[in-house]
């Protein structure tokens, strides 16, 4: 699954400890996501959604359908 | 931000506790491990009712270490959880196939000796550790 997770934080010029914060998962967690090694659950999914404002589908795209 | 932080701060002291209270009931199983091991031999000359105290303190022991181990995996985020799980998962397979034909090398006369426990435990530990470290890599 690929994502745009490390775009975003960029654009707020976050570090991923700062983004692991708001999530509340380890910084090796959202490095692992945003490298796409990880597919992080749904939960997880929405909650980056809120913190981003956007939609589930705005930041992760299946890799079949791209 | 700083209600995040607040969440954040209480995550990640509630994983240091459940570290810590892990670490706190491991070091008392091994002791009473070690207690119920040398005590009849070197201590109470295996007088019953302290051999059976002892095992059963040591029992009692490891089912707060069994509970301390699944609050630390609850408290575990998601990836690291998976992580563990996965390593459990190999490491209890390994055990049974180890375990098992280990059994099977004394009983068709491959080996001389009486199979030991803890050979089967180092095996497993050794195979939880590997699978940790890998899968820690593989999510680098």
């Amino acid at each position: 699954m690929k994502n745009r997770l490390k775009v975003l934080r960029a654009e707020r010029d976050w570090t991923q400890a700062q983004l692991a914060d708001e999530l509340q998962v380890s910084r090796q967690t959202v490095n692992a996501i945003e490298k796409g090694k990880f597919d992080p659950s749904l939960p997880l999914a929405f909650k980056a959604a809120r913190l981003f404002g956007l939609s589930i589908e705005a930041i992760f795209q299946d890799e079949a359908e791209s | 931000m700083d209600d995040s932080k607040t969440k954040t701060d209480q995550w990640i002291s509630n994983t240091t506790r459940n570290t810590a209270r892990l670490r706190y009931w491991t070091f008392c199983w091994v002791a009473t491990l070690a207690l119920a091991t040398f005590g009849p031999r070197f201590i109470w000359d295996f007088a019953a009712l302290p051999t059976m105290l002892g095992v059963l303190l040591n029992l009692s022991i490891g089912f707060g270490m069994i509970i301390a181990n699944k609050q630390y995996l609850q408290g575990l985020d998601e990836m690291q959880r998976k992580i563990f799980l996965d390593a459990c998962a190999v490491t209890l397979g390994a055990g049974l196939v180890c375990g098992l034909s280990y059994e099977l090398l004394e009983d068709i006369k491959l080996i001389s000796y009486q199979p030991e426990i803890s050979h089967l435990i180092i095996v497993m530990c050794l195979v939880f550790l590997t699978t940790t470290i890998i899968a820690n890599r593989r999510y680098r």
